[in-house]
């Protein structure tokens, strides 16, 4: 800054010296002036270029020594596929018992249904005395029975709840894995938004879209423009079509 | 009441929990004849077997995508006719026209509901029902 003000205050001083000898017609002197203010510019862009220079070459020599980068290469990425395999893994798992808990379950409570629905429209017949004594008798038969078997099968019911619930704990690891894991990639970001800013290319902002891969699953906040935001939007657009 | 409850239902997905979901969704509903396959490489053969008379498919799959399975059904003399329900997480505009072109019956966007997919099998037989 210093600097500047210094080469600012000398550039200053010499063009009011080239207007004075201008105006008083000394072309010699004026041409001279000329000449040492060009002097003053290289020498100023001389010393820019040697300030980059030496900014690079410390940048780099930093990145040499930089044992973040190599970590992030030959240990962090490695980490992070196998954490978010397991991420995978257990989702998976916690999915197929929650289903086979569900299609254990199902069953019974059909057939809980089936036998109180049953057992109702018996009960009511019977409130309306237009059941005779001998059928009563079956029918109290079916509901000691359906008493009995309802228990046992509630309490089947019960433990394939308590199944769905604990299957759900995977939440909780797989949230704190794919947090480290948005930890590393910030950090990876990171730097290399320092490289990209010490090499000076510039970053285009523009995202380009892969128009060869399929889109998969909308993110909320990162949904592409052209993707519909629901059901509602598909059949609108679907009845648009003649649908 | 499902419009036919004996129809076979082939359901097309990489992801096994997703075909037991359709599964489970399909049988609540009344279809308990439906067989599973993981992509369209091996959905094919089965179709081309004879014997099914509704076709769910997802779009992304390795091997052959839902897509390319819909334009094969339609390309089959024998299958063209086969009414095809789109279950699928591509939600692009583009797509869902791209499928309609290549002649889905319905589209539905995953996440779904059971009552969506009520919804949209009730309003496929109904369109069929109509044009017989």
């Amino acid at each position: 800054m210093a600097r500047e003000i210094g080469i600012n205050a000398e550039l200053i001083s010499l063009a009011k010296d080239l207007v004075k000898h201008l105006e008083e017609g000394d072309t010699e002197a004026a041409t001279g002036l000329i000449d040492e203010l060009a002097r003053v510019r290289e020498t100023e862009l001389f010393q820019q270029i040697g300030k980059l220079t030496r900014e690079l070459h410390n940048a780099i020599t930093e990145f040499d020594y930089d044992q973040r980068l190599s970590d992030f290469a030959h240990h962090e990425m490695p980490d992070a596929k196998e954490r978010l395999n397991y991420v995978i893994s257990m989702t998976n798992q916690a999915a197929n018992r929650t289903l086979t808990a569900i299609e254990a379950a199902m069953p019974i409570c059909e057939t809980l249904y089936a036998e109180s629905s049953g057992l109702n429209m018996q009960w009511q017949r019977f409130t309306k005395r237009e059941m005779s004594v001998g059928e009563f008798r079956e029918v109290s038969k079916t509901l000691r029975k359906y008493l009995q078997d309802s228990e046992a099968q509630l309490g089947q019911l019960k433990s394939h709840m308590n199944d769905i619930l604990m299957a759900q704990e995977f939440q909780d690891l797989t949230g704190q894995i794919i947090n480290k894991v948005i930890k590393m990639v910030e950090d990876v970001e990171n730097h290399l938004v320092n490289l990209i800013r010490v090499a000076g290319i510039g970053v285009t902002t523009q995202k380009q879209e892969n128009n060869e891969e399929l889109a998969g699953p909308q993110v909320p906040n990162l949904s592409s423009a052209s993707a519909v935001r629901g059901q509602d939007e598909v059949d609108e657009l679907l009845s648009s079509l003649g649908f | 009441m499902p419009a036919n409850p004996n129809m076979k239902i082939l359901i097309v997905d990489d992801f096994s929990t997703m075909r037991r979901i359709i599964k489970n969704l399909l049988r609540d509903l009344g279809y308990n004849n439906t067989a599973e396959a993981d992509d369209g490489n091996t959905a094919l053969p089965m179709l081309q077997k004879g014997g099914y008379d509704f076709l769910v498919t997802d779009w992304n799959m390795p091997g052959m995508t839902g897509i390319d399975l819909l334009r094969a059904v339609r390309g089959d003399p024998q299958l063209a006719s086969l009414p095809v329900l789109m279950v699928t997480a591509e939600a692009k505009r583009e797509q869902i026209v791209e499928a309609a072109e290549a002649g889905v019956n319905g589209y539905i966007i995953k996440p779904f509901t059971a009552a969506t997919l009520k919804e949209k099998l009730d309003k496929i037989f109904e369109r069929i029902d109509a044009q017989k």
